[in-house]
């Protein structure tokens, strides 16, 4: 199936202004936009304005050709040179710092301007809740079964591809995304579970092999999407090319806004209903002790059931919100399950609140870390504050103090 | 239709440089896994420790080949002591996630922009980083028998990969039969036992997860010497899952299963690869393009993968009572 560019992602580039350390403008200035089977160059206009338009959302490569700069003008940042660009769908403004040659040393700091921060702040706090979607759901599975889910990227997957097939049936995205979180928590999770999980619990197969089962889940599962959708990036027909609303130095897709309320209020009942309701309570039970909650008379297999589905409803809303914003492809989750699995450990591996804690945190760590490290290697830095935290608080922040070996 | 082709191509790859790297690798896995019961997931981090140190040390720069690989196996040995060292006194799943993420740690650093005056970037590095090797070949023409095919260079590569690989395999049937072997065996099944007994489980988990790295860090220098080329995009974490998927189908802490495994798996991978192909090439499937053979066969690798270990955890040729994994 090929993929057509959709109509409205034309509004979708990079933008930015280039102005020299004392504010003029540096003109001129060749700029170029590259990503997998595009290449964009064009030079700074007039007022250092400069404007790339780019197909849809992605990872793009800018990079500045040096030569084209004034004489005497340098990166305060060398690696602003070369950076990896994520656009999510309209405007995407980048923001660069120069230096007078001289004097390049002292001018490092001006990167750290209050308007890059807040931004980042900002991007950080909507990665964080997006992480935490799926790392709640990954650490309630956890909670009641033991499993480590290594295929848990795919049900985001799953998910995005789902509410794919119901856009391109003709439904706006507005009615296909809940649907499609409906149809995947109940397919993709109370099915996977029923036909997989359920006959291997009774088969009393080990933890250990439980996860290798995960992964050659995930490899089917994502090679299977190949298959049927092609390697092509997928976009849904609406909000493709939102641009951003702008609250002073800081720029938000509406859509982003729309989604990081409706995800904040999915968590927030998520915890209200562990802590409430009936069925919530004995999920924690069984969290707690599977077997000492079924001898007090709770349906284990009953509450694993209901995890299954609410983590897969849960990763299915993440995976369509990621896909609205960047992409639908084929290894979109799996991209994204080190990062979930460094939330999870980093909160407490089976708490619910360190999920959502150790979310927030990698998502402004990511995000915060891209003033120090080059883009292209944030995720880097979060698997890196994993490893860190493994080594001087293994339970994680939250993880309650048992012996975790 | 040609048969005789597909059949001698999937000979050829089931013996060549790809099954002998693939066979190291599980070979590795099978010291930690199948021996020990250590869920080691970045398998693939030493196998590129071992094709980017002959990458960085021979063209980056410019020193011998045989000083690349003590360092190789040098840098094998600290990442087995840095991933060991928080984890191995943790659950089975925390070393699993550890070792996943510093695999793809590693890919992402050697294929970053900063780096990439000595890693190479993307592009990876290429370049005659094998030559020292290749000089050494004593054969002098190409192999070209009906169902086996190699070049001079290729004749080379595996004659010494399968030697290496029948040395290793030598040194650990010795060694599984030896005191040690026995204490990692009771590692995997009760550890406390193990503990209670006097021996310290933490060291002998560490000295495996150092042997099996090192393994896998030969498999990827073997990688470098032949393909004189590293990418990191050929260290994803599938190849980890791969090895797994080999040493499961020969048989977990089996001796030979890890051979077995790698020569089964790429027969059966490159015979549906290039079956279906001449199938579609044909005509004689339609519903399907040359482009989705690739999906196909990865598809049947995870299948197989999850077949296995839920069906017959011990492999095709394994013992049951020999591995019981999850005592815990």
């Amino acid at each position: 199936m090929a993929f057509a560019p959709s109509a409205a992602a034309a509004g979708t580039a990079i933008v930015g202004t280039l102005k020299g350390p004392d504010g003029s403008a540096l003109v001129n200035v060749s700029l170029t936009a590259a990503a997998e089977g595009f290449t964009e160059t064009v030079v700074s206009g007039s007022d250092g304005a400069f404007r790339i338009e780019v197909p849809k959302g992605g990872t793009y490569q800018l990079t500045v050709d040096a030569a084209t700069l004034p004489t005497g003008i340098t990166f305060s940042k060398a690696a602003d040179q070369d950076r990896s660009i994520l656009v999510l769908g309209g405007e995407k403004k980048v923001l660069f710092t120069f230096a007078s040659g001289a004097d390049g040393g002292t001018a490092t700091t001006s990167s750290f301007t209050w308007a890059r921060i807040s931004q980042l702040l900002v991007d950080g706090l909507f990665f964080g809740i997006l992480i935490a979607l799926g790392a709640v759901g990954l650490n309630l599975i956890f909670g009641t079964t033991g499993l480590t889910n290594f295929s848990h990227g795919e049900l985001l997957t799953l998910g995005a591809f789902t509410a794919v097939v119901l856009n391109e049936l003709g439904l706006n995205l507005i009615i296909a995304a809940p649907i499609a979180v409906a149809l995947s928590a109940i397919l993709w999770g109370w099915g996977q579970n029923r036909i997989l999980w359920k006959p291997l619990r009774r088969r009393k197969t080990g933890l250990i092999a439980s996860m290798v089962v995960t992964i050659g889940l995930a490899i089917t599962i994502r090679y299977a999407l190949l298959l049927f959708f092609g390697g092509s990036p997928r976009s849904y027909q609406q909000f493709a090319g939102q641009s951003g609303l702008e609250f002073g130095p800081v720029s938000i897709p509406p859509k982003s806004i729309v989604f990081a309320i409706l995800a904040a209020i999915a968590i927030a009942a998520t915890v209200f209903w562990l802590q409430r309701s009936r069925i919530g309570k004995a999920t924690r039970a069984v969290s707690d002790n599977p077997a000492l909650a079924s001898a007090t008379g709770i349906d284990v297999e009953r509450v694993i059931s209901v995890v299954w589905i609410l983590g897969a409803g849960l990763a299915a809303f993440a995976g369509i919100y990621l896909g609205s914003t960047q992409d639908v492809t084929w290894n979109m989750g799996q991209r994204l399950l080190l990062v979930m699995f460094a939330a999870v450990t980093l909160g407490g591996l089976g708490t619910i609140y360190g999920a959502i804690v150790g979310a927030l945190v990698v998502g402004m760590f990511v995000q915060l870390s891209t003033l120090f490290i080059p883009t292209e290697m944030k995720t880097v830095g979060a698997l890196f504050l994993m490893i860190i935290i493994l080594l001087v608080r293994p339970q994680g922040i939250l993880g309650r103090r048992e012996r975790v070996g | 239709m040609d048969f005789s082709f597909v059949l001698g191509q999937s000979i050829t790859q089931a013996l060549g440089v790809t099954a002998i790297i693939y066979c190291l690798a599980a070979m590795g896995l099978n010291l930690q896994f199948g021996y020990t019961g250590l869920l080691n997931f970045g398998q693939v981090a030493f196998a590129a420790i071992g094709a980017y140190s002959i990458g960085v040390v021979v063209i980056s720069f410019g020193a011998s080949l045989w000083a690349a690989i003590p360092i190789g196996l040098l840098a094998s040995v600290a990442l087995a002591l840095v991933l060991g060292i928080p984890t191995l006194r943790l659950r089975a799943d925390y070393l699993a996630i550890v070792t996943i993420a510093t695999s793809e740690i590693i890919r992402l650093l050697v294929r970053s922009i900063a780096l990439r005056d000595t890693f190479g970037g993307a592009n990876g590095i290429n370049g005659k980083m094998g030559q020292a090797f290749h000089d050494l070949n004593p054969f002098h023409a190409d192999i070209d028998l009906p169902f086996l095919t190699w070049t001079r260079q290729d004749l080379w590569v595996v004659t010494v990969g399968w030697t290496l690989i029948a040395i290793f395999t030598l040194a650990t049937w010795l060694l599984v039969r030896s005191p040690w072997g026995r204490v990692v065996k009771g590692i995997r099944e009760d550890e406390n036992a193990v503990v209670s007994l006097g021996k310290n489980a933490y060291v002998y988990k560490m000295q495996a997860l150092i042997l099996g790295g090192l393994l896998g860090t030969v498999g990827g220098m073997v990688w470098a010497v032949a393909k004189q080329s590293v990418q990191p995009d050929n260290f994803v974490p599938d190849v980890t899952f791969f090895s797994y998927t080999i040493l499961l189908l020969g048989g977990a802490a089996r001796v030979f299963g890890p051979i077995v495994g790698a020569i089964i798996f790429w027969f059966l991978l490159v015979f549906v690869g290039e079956f279906l192909n001449q199938m579609i090439e044909a005509g004689w499937i339609t519903f399907l393009l040359p482009t989705d053979v690739g999906p196909i066969r990865f598809i049947l690798v995870g299948l197989g993968l999850m077949g296995l270990m839920i069906f017959r955890p011990q492999g095709i040729f394994g013992d049951k009572r020999e591995l019981a994994l999850d005592a815990r």
